[in-house]
């Protein structure tokens, strides 16, 4: 009537507006309560009275905050490493290969912790490690990580190495690279833009993972999410608000560094 | 592999690359099979401009594929200067490929393509430098080194390949269609352009075409495929005036395809009386005699239209077609086919003939082949 088929616009439809602003809300507002009371002066997280950074000041002197915080970012990053090389080697032998049978079983078997929930993969986790008796304390939760981790670098590195022509690669070994040398000089810069998406999805995940990491972290080797989950338990302080926008801002920042990097690899 | 070796009777002199019996099956699913070639056997001489010309999907990336080692045999030897190839992987294989997509490294600048396979081979800088210059020179792009190979344009890209494959001096090179993404211009250039680079390279060019013009003009040799068969293997001019079958006769230009009865042999010519009783004159041909029945080929060019009631053989056009450099009649004989005709526009208006008109067609003796196949 209004808007024939040729222009449709779903922004010409009554009633978007209000339902976009209403989701908007929903995923923002209260991301945007939590920043804003962390910049609150009196110990509540419901009643403003005026701006400070006492909060943030706090937090970075807390030294079990600083612990947690250490292991956090040895955890990720030590998982996200791991996590990324094993989907890199992952995602080259699901599409480097002649097809053969089974190959849609190794991607289910892959993809799987996708699929599982959560709590499921926590629980097997915790008693297979003490099934085994390994007690690494931090390093439990790594490798604990790098599994739940491996799926989300796999699928964007599988995805651009599907979409990428095997010309290129052949193209190399006509010009006498051996099999190490196309790898070094062709596939990987030019898988670059998968990995590096596949990474920082990873380093996010691992850093904002809580249920796998309360399981499997013993005494010690607590990180963040932990952490403040431990201490909101006993009230919600500024303080907690402040650790938490910190966190947040660490993964914005990682997340806008990959999306700036892919763009300057893709032009 | 050495037993096999020592049995394979050695290649003669000067070949570069001999096929014995190739044969490639792809599997297709988990039943199906295509046979892309077919029992293929090629000698290609060392220096030689080398053409495959065949219609689409007859197995001419293939071959090169199986050549540059992509594939591997399903039957058969390849030999590269005499030594089996069998096993060997590509990048140990003295040949460079010019892709049918060019297949250009995005990541990497113009220079850097053309450098890659000398660094591959760890020559040093300063050769490597060298050469690039020299290369991008040769293929007339002196001052774009410094652009991502992503920026150019089909032809340029087509320059790029080009260059990044001769920088390797290999002893073959394998090109894939590459003039197939070219405007008509600058296909013809590039066409005078390889020629001459492959000339005073001396390196041995198997080059991959569908447009049998190309391979008229740049060839040394030419072998025509279809469905996975060799039909013909010889000199441009050979293969356009001796087709040996109509397959041939039919993909190298248009011609007249004429079903024929032998009759008695008249000094060195054959009687070939056509369907309606005319008769023209052909050589003869191998063990064919009298009363056999056989398919002539008749190039239209070749036959000659007047208007004398005195000579040939009496027809009338049935249609006419002005072409610029020539005009095609279509002529039905009072006693045979009907048959098409072009005539060079060699003056104005040179024969006034139109629809209609009573015609002579002139046929001289031997113009018509007489196909084996
Ligand atoms: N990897 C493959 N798997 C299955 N069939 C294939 C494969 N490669 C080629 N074929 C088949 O083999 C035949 C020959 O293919 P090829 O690519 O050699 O043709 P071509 O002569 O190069 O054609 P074009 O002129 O279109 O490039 C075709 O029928 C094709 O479908
Ligand atoms: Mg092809």
């Amino acid at each position: 009537m209004m808007a024939g088929p040729r222009t449709f616009d779903l922004k010409r439809y009554p009633g978007f507006g209000f339902i976009a602003a209403v989701c908007l809300g929903l995923l923002y507002l209260p991301l945007f309560v939590l920043v804003f009371f962390s910049f609150n002066e009196r110990r509540s997280v419901s009643n403003w009275s005026e701006f400070s950074l006492d909060w943030y000041a706090k937090a970075l002197a807390n030294d079990a905050i600083r612990q947690a915080a250490t292991n956090s970012f040895l955890v990720a990053t030590v998982a996200t490493i791991s996590a990324t090389i094993l989907a890199t080697a992952a995602a080259l032998a699901t599409t480097r290969v002649p097809r053969f049978r089974g190959l849609t079983g190794c991607y289910a078997v892959i993809n799987s912790p996708l699929m599982v929930p959560e709590i499921v993969t926590a629980v097997a986790l915790l008693s297979f490690l003490s099934l085994i008796g390994l007690e690494l304390g931090v390093g439990n939760v790594m490798i604990a990580h790098t599994v739940f981790c491996l799926p989300f670098a796999y699928l964007p590195i599988r995805a651009r190495l599907h979409g990428m022509d095997t010309a290129l690669e052949q193209a190399a070994a006509d010009l006498y690279a051996d099999p190490v040398q196309t790898f070094r000089h062709v596939t990987l810069p030019m898988l670059m833009p998968g990995i590096v998406a596949g990474a920082a999805l990873a380093f996010v995940i691992s850093l904002d993972d809580f249920i796998i990491t309360q399981m499997v972290a013993s005494a010690g080797a607590t990180t963040l999410p932990v952490y403040i989950y431990s201490q909101v338990r006993m009230g919600v302080t500024p303080e907690v608000n402040a650790v938490s926008s910190m966190l947040l801002g660490v993964s914005i920042v990682i997340v806008s560094l990959a999306v700036l990097l892919r763009k300057k690899e893709t032009t | 592999m050495n037993a096999a070796l020592s049995q394979t009777p050695p290649a003669a002199v000067g070949t570069a690359i001999e096929l014995r019996s190739v044969t490639k099956v792809f599997q297709t699913g988990t039943a199906g099979s295509v046979t892309a070639l077919d029992e293929v056997s090629l000698a290609i001489r060392d220096n030689e401009f080398f053409t495959l010309l065949g219609p689409s999907g007859c197995g001419k990336t293939t071959l090169l594929r199986l050549i540059a080692g992509f594939e591997q045999v399903t039957r058969g030897d390849i030999l590269l200067f005499g030594d089996d190839v069998a096993g060997l992987p590509p990048h140990k294989r003295p040949i460079n490929t010019v892709f049918q997509h060019y297949a250009l490294f995005p990541h990497m600048t113009v220079a850097e393509n053309v450098a890659f396979g000398l660094r591959m081979l760890r020559r040093n800088k300063a050769e490597i430098r060298r050469t690039v210059e020299t290369m991008l020179t040769l293929v007339k792009m002196p001052d774009l080194g410094e652009r991502k190979s992503s920026q150019l344009s089909g032809g340029q890209q087509q320059r790029v390949a080009l260059a990044r494959a001769l920088a390797n001096h290999p002893r073959v090179l394998l090109l894939d269609e590459p003039l197939s993404a070219l405007d008509l211009k600058l296909r013809q250039e590039m066409r005078l352009e390889l020629k001459t680079l492959q000339r005073e390279t001396g390196i041995t060019f198997i080059f991959v075409t569908h447009d049998q013009e190309e391979a008229l003009t740049m060839s040394d040799r030419i072998a025509v495929l279809q469905a996975g068969r060799i039909q013909q293997v010889g000199t441009p001019d050979a293969i356009y005036e001796h087709p040996a079958n109509p397959f041939v006769a039919n993909f190298m230009g248009e011609t007249n395809l004429l079903s024929a009865v032998l009759g008695t042999v008249e000094r060195d010519m054959i009687r070939c009386q056509l369907e309606g009783g005319a008769e023209v004159l052909a050589r003869p041909v191998g063990t064919k005699a009298a009363g056999c029945r056989v398919t002539l080929s008749l190039r239209p060019e070749r036959i000659v239209l007047t208007a004398d009631p005195g000579s040939g053989l009496a027809g009338r056009i049935t249609d006419c077609l002005y072409r610029g450099t020539d005009t095609s009649y279509r002529v039905k004989l009072e006693r045979g086919p009907e048959l098409q005709v072009y005539e060079q526009n060699v003056a104005d208006h040179s024969h006034g003939m139109s629809v209609g008109d009573s015609v002579r067609a002139l046929i001289a003796p031997g113009a018509a082949r007489i196909l084996v196949g």
